[in-house]
Parts: C-alpha cells; structure tokens; sequence
C-alpha cells in the first residue's frame, strides 16, 4: 500500500487537467461558440482522442485486427459490456488457434 | 410532491435513486479499470488517488492503458485534458441551473461525471435542481467508484497471464465502443481515418504517449477541413 512520487504527481496532474474543464464551463457558460469551426473541432475531439488511443493496439497482429473490426461491426447493435465481452473472446479464441 | 421535493432527505434519496442504474452498470468497468491498474503495477493506494482526485472514467482507462514507469506526467495530463473537455460544454449548460449553489458550486462539478450530469439536467427539467438531489446522486457515484477500482485492483492481482484471456484486449474493445457512440453518420468517418493514420504512424516513430496528441489532432483537422464551408461563415 504505497504511493510512488512519479505516479502521485501523474494523477495530480491529470486531476488539475480534468478539474480545469470542469470548472471552465461555470465561466465560459453562454459564450462558447455554438456553430463553425471551433464547434465542429469540439464535437470531433471525444472520437478522434478515442481512435488515436487504440489504433496502435489494433495492427499488433492478425488477432487484434480481425477483433477490432468484428468489436466496431458489433459496437453499432450491441450494448457495451456485450460488444466488449464479444470482442475479447474473439481475440482470445484467434490466438488460443495461433494466429 | 413541491413540499416533499424541499426536504432534503427525500432530496438526497432522489438523487441516489437516479444515479443507481448507472452505478450498477458501471461495477464491471470498475473492477475491470482496477484489474488493468493492478496489471501495470499500480498499489489500490495509487487506485484509490487516482479515482477520487481525477474522477473521470474514460480518461481513467486511457491513463491505464498507457501508464509506463516513470509515469509521463506531462503527457497523461495532456491527454486527460483533451479527453475531457467535452467537460467543458457540459458544465456550461449546467452553469445556470446550480447558480444557487454559491461556493458550492465548485465541489459540485468536481463530481460531475457524464451519468451525474446526465441525471442532474433531466432534474432541472422538472423543477430546480437542488444541493441535496445533486450531491446524493454525485457523491454516491464518487464513493462507488472508489470501492469499485480499489476492489478491482486487489482481485485483479489474483489473475495470471491475462493475455491468455484476451484479458489486455478488453480496453481496446472499450474504446472501440465509445468511440462509435460518437458516430454521427459518415461525416465522422474522416475524422476516424486520420487519427488512426496518424496515430499509428507516430506510435510507430516517437517513444511515449505522444501519438494520442498527434492523432487526435489530425482528427480534429480532418473534421475543420471535411466540415461544409457554410458552417465556418455562420456566427
């Protein structure tokens, strides 16, 4: 049960980053651009952040690729926790089969 | 039912009770953030600072998952500030509706997750938003989280060779899901395409945790420059 400094202040400082956009709403409230570019920049970040982080980890190999476009076909019918279940068997039967 | 609502109990009681689904839904992402911690080396201490003073799920997981030691401050920072600032917007909108709150305001957004606010707008909708409903609701999804990832990590340690299970693709699957949550038909496809792109790319040439800047700038890019040219003109 121990703290390391590194990792203390890592979680610090992603607890500033986030508690700054939590508080930069009370003050930016009803001056924020509700249309052009900067709108369409915010609407784009959540999914570009979320590709950028994974797509890495889904050219790994065969295994990873063929789960991660079976995982996105079932992420459009399919509730979270049954597209995740899915997706890690799926990678977990490919490699038990040694691709 | 006004009277009612002004009493603070049945306040607080409302609030738990709105928040309780999300909660439930959100036990096996709990345990699951707390196993992958636990995986990269992380102590239930460490867990536990990090969900109480960060307190935010998605970019929780996506620290996670790119945790190296020593642990990239500058980079993990970046990257949880641009994961959450759709904040930003959302406390925005939240702003007039807990103006009443005074100085309490700012403990409130820091409980602010997505399923608090959620929850705290529809309130709003039906009548004011009050201290007790919105605490209830935020501090039982707060103190939750917090039993939910230490736990995780503490079970997650008894798991050998995780791989084996397909265990280390379970965040991938995640952020494959809840990147698709924000598809919005095929114009978010050029956004996708030039992150992936570019963040491949850049993994594949820079050490650290830098290619989730570089990708997720490309994205943004690509959704400025593929956006209709009547979108920039309007006020």
């Amino acid at each position: 049960m121990t703290i390391d400094p590194h990792n203390l202040l890592a979680i610090l400082a992603m607890g500033l980053a986030t508690y700054a956009t939590r508080v930069a709403g009370l003050f930016l409230a009803g001056r924020l651009p509700r249309t052009g570019r900067v709108r369409i920049a915010l609407d784009a970040l959540p999914p570009a952040v979320l590709t950028a982080v994974i797509a890495p980890a889904l050219v790994e190999g065969p295994a990873e690729a063929v789960a991660g476009a079976v995982t996105a076909l079932l992420a459009f019918r399919l509730p979270l926790i049954a597209t995740v279940a899915i997706g890690v068997a799926v990678v977990a039967g490919l490699r038990a089969i040694g691709w | 039912m006004r009277d009612l609502a002004r009493r603070p109990a049945a306040e607080i009681r409302a609030g738990m009770l709105a928040i309780l689904p999300a909660i439930v839904a959100m036990v096996p992402f709990g345990l699951l953030l707390g196993q992958q911690a636990a995986a990269k080396g992380l102590t239930p201490l460490e867990m536990l600072a990090m969900s109480s003073i960060v307190f935010a799920g998605s970019s929780q997981f996506l620290a996670v998952s790119l945790w190296t030691f020593p642990a990239q401050a500058s980079a993990l920072a970046l990257a949880a500030l641009l994961i959450n600032l759709r904040h930003v917007l959302m406390g925005a909108s939240l702003s007039a509706k807990i103006e009443h709150f005074g100085w309490l305001r700012f403990p409130a957004v820091h409980v602010m997750a997505d399923e608090v606010w959620a929850v705290g707008e529809r309130r709003a909708l039906e009548g004011p938003l009050t201290v007790p409903f919105w605490f209830g609701a935020g501090l039982f999804l707060f103190l939750s989280w917090q039993c939910m990832t230490v736990l995780g990590t503490l079970l997650g340690s008894l798991i050998r060779e995780p791989e084996r299970f397909g265990f280390d693709f379970a965040f991938p699957a995640i952020f494959i899901a809840l990147a698709l949550g924000f598809w919005k038909g095929w114009r978010t496809a050029p956004v996708m395409a030039a992150s992936a792109l570019v963040a491949v790319a850049v993994h594949a040439a820079v050490p650290g945790a830098w290619y989730v800047v570089a990708g997720a700038g490309a994205g943004i890019l690509a959704a400025v420059l593929a956006a209709p040219a009547d979108a920039e003109v309007r006020p």
